[in-house]
């Protein structure tokens, strides 16, 4: 007869809390098949894999958004969960965007009680400023989402991450397979961190899946669905070069500023955002680099065509992308080695152990409203309602040498330059120029860009002539009538609360 | 000036405004749509009634789409508007300035 | 010859609201506020309301104020003046001027709307467009016509048509360019060039601006703000030039100190347009720096 651990541990007294070895499929029952041992985190549903997650009424469930407006996920899911009974969740995607109006009924009905997230727009944002949720909900930046983790204020119970492509383990990416949204830089942090991690793959590929984005070892549940996905929604038109006479008019003072700001040498480091105005600094900057014979260590962030084009003419070093803005940044992601995927921890959590904001020189940032004090607001209209996300803004700002925010300084009537933001969401202290179409103004904490911009012959001024300026042409506005109710909470970076959103009136 | 048919002036294009005035008896209507209207409906009616007022009008329907146009479009909208939908227009132009 | 820099005259349609009052900051030199041929015949009272209302804004310093108005033989013309000149406008742009009479006509009416108005008698400057092979033949009668005009301009659409041929490479416009900055410079005023339609194509651009500018226009005619900084910058001297510039400036002020009548650089005599010519090159690289 064979001899087992027992019998050859007769006599040995088994310190409490050790059992004796009883084969090897014990606590492995896995392993026994073949078929089992490969295949058992395939899951044939997503209601299987809810199912099998544990999860439960009350807990907190996440997503990515990096298809922004082409995501298919997020309501698919939310719909199941509601379908399947579940109430009282708190609902952590990275974002939320016009295309997840859905969600509303999902609210009003109880499935979701709390959200976090880092902005909203569209009918969604309309009903939850108009008191939607009793409670409020929470907006973060990308760092601070990852800093909310953290702090232990946000634990995902069950992350459901869209692949384009994983194998039967749970390697997975989204540069491979079909709808391809490039990085997965916000799901890497949920991957990490969540309880169980769900990975929703548009194709299931061979072992070993590679590159592996999402790895073997944090993935619970794979589950095969339909598509994931629009990528052509991800950003519609961001890699146009624009012909807008304003916006163009305004990239190129941002490339003035950032050309003579203090910053411009050999190996400097950008992030340059999306949007027209964006993508044509770019273009600009890549004759003044010219010009110099320099060109950038690396640029940062959100990525378009514009810095991939930088990138393969040799004018950037290496990419850090966190957030693929369109089709042509995708594929850089899958075909340029020195282009690479980081996740939103990497890129700008205060307290991961290194953020790359904390290594770019300029940043170029927008503004829905920037007032006296170069506060900005990206979150709320002048109407009151959200209408934004805060995205990298303040994490970006907090750490870059230099936060260049650009925009026209008015908007139709609306005014860009306020006397106080409706919302605060990035601190003056951090914003460093201020490039509008009428001109540009320094932040007074910035004496030494004031003095370089203006020796180069740029067109600065005061944030408060420009608030003239921008008086004189559209009227003073009529204060925003709210309600005292909260509707949001501005999370600063750090996990403070830097503002709050009031329920608008009517 | 005295409003005798129904007239148009403007666009729907971003920064400018469509009015519609028609003629109405007893008293002025003024309907007002903005994109802007929490921030600046009040100022936009005050110019539209200002307007209205130095070029006599005291009477009629008017109809404002306003799509966040700078005061400068809004009299000038309003005034075309008028002189389409007067019998015999002749630009005082102390009163249109 | 004045000392205005007049290298960039923005066109802008005057039906277009959202453009009429910021296009400012696109600084050109001037800006042409149109309400003849981009604006059609049922929008002419609206755009002629919207550009007075435009002009009266308090935000042109700097930059001159110029509005083609249609031909006072339109019924639409008088009323345009009316509304510009009392709306204080730096510049009346008449079009398709044929003869000295169409511009003595313009300035009689002027003078008339300046007085009732109250405007100072003489503040309104006018433009001259000469838009056909009449106005070419009689350019010299027309920029010689009055003390008001400030320039002419060649309008190369409708001059082409007039001539039987089309845009091309600017031989059809070699001779009208010759003869209407010839009767520029004889009377003193300002010659500016036709407008180049295609947008996109920067490089024809530039090689047309390169050519006017070493004709001798002092600058042209733009239809999109785009081409503003293009522009300024072809006519942005090199440091060299300025650097040259700067010693003559130099020199003819030493000189004229020292109550010389003759003016020297590093031994060599320089004339008085040479010196007029050292100011235009310092002044355009004050207004957009060196060229690029």
């Amino acid at each position: 007869m064979t001899q087992t651990a027992k019998d050859r541990l007769a006599g040995v007294p088994l310190p409490s809390g050790l059992e004796a070895f009883s084969g090897v499929t014990a606590h492995a029952p896995h392993l026994a098949s073949r078929e089992e041992k490969h295949g058992r985190k395939l899951t044939k549903s997503l209601e299987d894999a809810i199912r099998a997650s544990g999860l439960k009424n009350g807990m907190t469930i996440s997503f990515h958004h990096s298809f922004r407006e082409g995501d298919k996920i997020i309501n698919t899911v939310v719909a199941k969960l509601a379908e399947m009974g579940f109430r009282d969740l708190t609902l952590a995607p990275s974002s939320l965007l016009s295309c997840n109006a859905p969600l509303i009924e999902h609210i009003r009905s109880g499935v979701i009680r709390r959200i976090y997230t880092s902005g909203m727009r569209g009918k969604l944002a309309d009903a939850i400023s108009h008191g939607l949720m009793a409670e409020p909900i929470n907006v973060h930046s990308h760092g601070g989402r990852v800093h909310l983790m953290d702090r232990g204020e946000l634990v995902i119970d069950v992350a459901f991450l869209s692949v384009s492509t994983a194998d039967p383990f749970g390697n997975a990416n989204a540069v491979t397979g079909k709808s391809r949204c490039g990085s997965l830089g916000y799901a890497m942090v949920d991957a990490d961190r969540a309880k169980t991690v769900i990975l929703l793959a548009e194709e299931i590929v061979a072992y070993p899946n590679a590159p592996a984005s999402i790895r073997q070892d944090q993935v619970d549940f794979v589950v095969p669905v339909e598509q994931i996905g629009d990528p052509s929604k991800i950003s519609v038109g961001a890699a146009r070069a624009t012909t807008n006479p304003r916006e163009l008019l305004i990239a190129r003072l941002a490339a003035d500023a950032m050309e003579h700001a203090g910053y411009f040498e050999d190996g400097f480091s950008m992030q340059t955002g999306t949007g027209g105005s964006a993508t044509a600094t770019a273009r600009f900057l890549e004759q003044k680099m010219r010009r110099k014979g320099i060109r950038a260590g690396f640029a940062l962030g959100g990525i378009t065509g514009s810095i991939v084009d930088l990138h393969e003419k040799g004018l950037v070093g290496r990419i850090l992308d966190t957030q693929s803005f369109d089709s042509v940044a995708a594929q850089s992601l899958a075909k340029n080695a020195e282009h690479l995927e980081i996740s939103t921890n990497f890129y700008a959590n205060l307290t991961a152990k290194a953020a790359s904001v904390d290594r770019v020189d300029m940043v170029i940032l927008s503004a829905l409203e920037i007032d006296l004090d170069f506060n900005v607001n990206v979150i709320t209209g002048s109407d009151g309602v959200m209408r934004g996300a805060s995205g990298g803004h303040s994490d970006t700002a907090a750490g870059a040498g230099l936060a260049i925010v650009v925009g026209p300084l008015i908007r139709s009537r609306i005014p860009t330059v306020v006397e106080r933001c409706t919302t605060v969401v990035t601190p003056g202290e951090t914003v460093g120029v201020l490039v509008t179409d009428h001109g540009i103004a320094v932040n007074p904490n910035r004496p030494d860009v004031a003095e370089r911009l203006k020796a180069a012959g740029l067109p600065v001024t005061t944030i408060e002539d420009l608030h003239r300026r921008a008086t004189m042409l559209t009227g003073v506005p009529q204060p925003i009538e709210f309600l005292d109710r909260v509707v949001g909470l501005i999370r600063y970076r750090d996990g403070s609360v830097i503002d709050a959103v009031r329920q608008v009136k009517g | 000036m005295k409003i005798v048919r129904e007239a148009l002036a403007g666009t729907l294009e971003s920064s400018d405004l469509m009015v519609r005035i028609a003629p109405k008896d007893g008293g002025l209507d003024i309907v007002l749509e903005s994109e802007v209207i929490h921030q600046f409906g009040a100022q936009i009616e005050a110019v539209v009634r200002e307007t209205l007022d130095r070029l006599g009008i005291d009477e009629g329907l008017v109809v404002v789409e306003d799509k966040g146009a700078l005061d400068c479009v809004v009299r000038a909208r309003i005034q075309t508007a008028v002189s389409r939908a007067v019998d015999e227009w002749t630009a005082d132009w102390r009163a249109l300035a | 010859m004045s000392n205005r820099l007049r290298r960039s005259m923005l066109f802008l349609p005057g039906s277009n609201a959202a453009m009429l009052s910021t296009a400012y900051v696109f600084k050109p030199d001037s800006i042409m506020f149109d309400l003849e041929d981009a604006v059609s015949l049922r929008e002419k009272d609206a755009a002629r309301l919207l550009v007075f209302h435009a002009l009266r804004l308090p935000v042109w310093e700097g930059i001159e104020t110029v509005v083609r108005i249609n031909p006072l033989s339109t019924p639409f013309g008088m009323a345009d003046l009316e509304a510009v000149v009392r709306a204080g406008v730096e510049v009346v742009r008449l079009p398709k001027t044929d003869t000295a009479d169409d511009v003595r006509a313009l300035e009689a009416e002027v003078e008339r709307i300046e007085r009732d108005c109250g405007r100072e008698v003489g503040s309104t400057k006018l433009m001259a467009a000469i838009e056909s092979a009449a106005g070419v033949v009689n350019a010299l009668a027309i920029a010689t016509s009055s003390k008001r005009l400030i320039g002419i301009a060649l309008a190369g659409f409708d001059y082409v048509m007039d001539m039987q041929t089309e845009r091309g490479d600017g031989t059809e416009l070699f001779y009208a360019r010759c003869a209407v900055l010839h009767a520029a410079r004889y009377a003193k005023i300002d010659a500016f060039d036709v407008v180049f339609g295609d947008i996109n194509d920067e490089e024809g651009f530039l090689k047309e601006v390169d050519l006017i500018k070493r004709l001798g226009f002092n600058g042209k005619s733009l239809i999109n703000p785009r081409q503003i900084e293009l522009l300024h910058n072809a006519f942005a001297p090199t440091e060299e030039e300025v650097d040259y510039a700067r010693r003559v400036v130099a020199a003819a002020e030493a000189g004229e100190r020292q109550g010389l009548g003759v003016v020297s650089l590093n031994g060599k005599m320089i004339d008085a347009p040479v010196i007029d010519h050292a100011r235009v090159v310092l002044r355009r690289a004050e207004a957009s720096g060196v060229r690029k």
